[in-house]
């Protein structure tokens, strides 16, 4: 008799999941949201950040110096199109940080569910050249990046753009240097 | 012992029923659009009154960075651009740019949102809308 019921017992709970699951497949479709396309106040600062321009008309000289930066920095370059003035350039790296793995160690202590911490991630760079004007002369230079995290599950756990000022004027300093220019806030 | 099977059977079928109105066969995605090929070519295209294709071209690259993309190919002679957007989910958009009679250049423009095609005429607005701006042109829609 108790057999029978925890049989029932299961029978109801794999309805029970299976009714949720084809509620949720239900739903097949996703919707990009409404500001995916927008421009926003900030995008105007965002730009401000990612950009410098220099002092000459040279745009392939300061693709190459930028192309090199990116090596320097260790990035392998994907792709590129002089003609465009576009570099791209991704690495793939740990991203492992010790808060999150104490966290993880510590909730399994206390708790004995494991947690997955952040494992690997893809780093991702598109830099972009643009002539301003001849003169004077003055060449724009925009340089964007983004990146993906998985965990230790093997899921995505993080998918964002990089948006911290320092990693922008860090960049611009090296590729300064390089070019021998100074590089100027747009 | 029967009646318990009641409820996984009814959970099935109605399993069946909601999922019918998706897909039997994936490999169909492979030239699947819901919306007609023409009516999604009007909501993908606009006509700028330029024929400076490589203008054309870098300013779509400049847009698609104002709006947070990352580019991942780009290429003069096709007049193609593509690029990703990742902001908790992943947004691709390839952006082309081709003379359209001695006055015009078409700039045609795809999204892909996650796994889903983009086929809502608003992003695709404004896109344009954030594009025309940057070109100083009125982008023109085309019938």
């Amino acid at each position: 008799m108790r057999a029978m019921k925890s049989l029932r017992g299961r029978r109801w709970l794999a309805s029970a999941v299976i009714g949720l699951s084809v509620l949720s497949l239900g739903a097949c479709q996703q919707t990009i949201p409404k500001e995916a396309l927008q421009l926003s106040e900030v995008s105007l600062s965002i730009r401000q950040r990612q950009s410098r321009y220099f002092e000459t008309v040279d745009e392939k000289m300061l693709l190459a110096s930028s192309a090199a930066v990116l090596q320097d920095l260790g990035f392998n370059i994907d792709e590129s199109e002089t003609e465009l003035g576009v570099v791209v350039g991704s690495k793939d790296r740990d991203a492992t940080e010790a808060g999150q793995v104490v966290g993880a160690l510590v909730m399994a202590a206390l708790f004995g569910v494991a947690v997955p911490w952040d494992d690997e991630q893809k780093i991702r760079v598109s830099l972009v050249t643009r002539p301003i004007s001849e003169t004077p002369p003055k060449m724009a230079v925009r340089v964007t990046f983004q990146r993906i995290v998985w965990n230790t599950q093997k899921q995505v756990s993080k998918i964002e753009g990089l948006d911290d000022p320092e990693l922008y004027q860090e960049f611009f300093d090296k590729l300064s240097q390089s070019v021998f220019l100074e590089a100027y806030e747009i | 012992m029967m009646k318990n099977r009641f409820p996984v059977a009814a959970a099935l079928c109605a399993g069946l029923l909601v999922l019918g109105g998706c897909q039997t066969d994936s490999r169909d995605q492979a030239l699947a659009t819901s919306q007609s090929q023409v009516a999604l070519r009007s909501i993908q295209t606009r006509a700028f009154d330029t024929t400076d294709r490589d203008k054309t071209l870098r300013t779509v690259i400049a847009t698609l960075q104002d709006l947070g993309f990352v580019i991942d190919k780009a290429d003069d002679t096709l007049g193609t651009v593509s690029a990703t957007k990742l902001d908790g989910y992943q947004l691709r958009m390839t952006v082309s740019a081709r003379p359209r009679g001695e006055t015009q250049t078409l700039v045609r423009a795809n999204a892909q949102y996650n796994i889903t095609a983009v086929e809502d005429p608003l992003p695709y607005q404004q896109f344009f809308e954030a594009l025309s701006k940057s070109m100083f042109l009125e982008a023109q829609q085309v019938e």
